[in-house]
């Protein structure tokens, strides 16, 4: 497959495939697919908003990460973020970097459009949702606790980041 | 996350994705996603440069309040840096010379997660 510098988007699964297949797996990741794409149409305008960020990074001291390494949904302060982020996670390391958290969790880029009354405000907390293996743990457990989270902190909406 | 963005949504929670792996994204089917064409791991924006993380996130609020159904995908006008224009070929690139050094990535890997070996490929 041609990709090489021509504008159109890198095919991810297809080289995730073949990286995998090459490391010596023998069987395909599935990715999920669905037909019907939920939607609800927004009650009030984004300057009458209050929105969650969720991302996938956890904090850098991975405490939301278990005894054998697999994280959890974990949830900080946007007015005190952890210094630093655990980034362990699957993206191109050899072409940036994440030394930058408002790459991944712009904290501070809401922040801006608040005060320019863009948005109305962010909830007090950001999550973290795990990135694992398996989509039935994502939708039967991961997915709810951060739907539970973001309706304690009454967020009206939520910007998902993916690294 | 585009999982996580159906769940809410579904639950009432409109929801707007940034990212980077237009295929995958698209393939899951979410409501709404506005794409960085990155390499992955800046999602937002180059490091360091605010002016581009904020009207990312911009554009995205704007995603999100004018969406009128499922599926909406909007590019972002920012591009990768230009003195890096072989970025695209890069992430989980496959050479033959690298064919050893990757099946042993694979074996560790397996060990950790405790897992038999791999089956010996065929002479």
């Amino acid at each position: 497959m041609q990709d090489h510098d021509s504008g159109r988007p890198v095919p991810y699964m297809q080289r995730t495939r073949n990286y995998y297949r090459a490391l010596g797996y023998t069987k395909d990741y599935v990715w999920a697919r669905n037909d019907d794409v939920p939607f609800v149409h927004l009650a009030k305008p984004v300057s009458a908003m209050t929105v969650g960020l969720i991302c996938t990074a956890g904090p850098g001291d991975r405490s939301h990460r278990d005894k054998r390494n697999r994280p959890h949904v974990w949830s900080g302060l946007v007015a005190s973020p952890p210094d630093s982020f655990d980034t362990d996670l699957a993206w191109d390391k050899e072409s940036t970097h994440t030394d930058d958290r408002e790459t991944f969790l712009p904290i501070d880029a809401a922040g801006r459009l608040i005060a320019d009354r863009t948005l109305g405000a962010l909830a007090p907390r950001f999550h973290t949702a795990p990135t694992g293996y398996s989509q039935k743990k994502t939708t039967e457990r991961d997915a709810p606790e951060i739907l539970r989270r973001l309706k304690e902190d009454k967020a009206d909406a939520a910007i998902l980041t993916a690294l | 996350m585009s999982l996580v963005a159906r769940h809410l949504e579904a639950s009432g929670i409109p929801t707007v994705i940034i990212g980077s792996a237009l295929d995958i994204v698209e393939h899951c089917g979410v409501p709404r996603f506005v794409f960085s064409d990155f390499p992955l791991g800046n999602p937002c924006g180059h490091p360091w440069d605010k002016d581009m993380q904020t009207e990312t996130v911009r554009l995205a609020l704007h995603v999100l309040e004018t969406a009128t159904a499922p599926r909406t995908t909007v590019r972002s006008p920012f591009a990768w840096r230009a003195n890096d224009p072989e970025w695209r070929e890069r992430y989980n690139r496959v050479l033959p010379e690298d064919r050893e050094r990757l099946l042993a990535i694979g074996d560790a890997r397996r060990r950790s997660f405790g897992q038999a070996p791999r089956a010996k490929p065929p002479k």
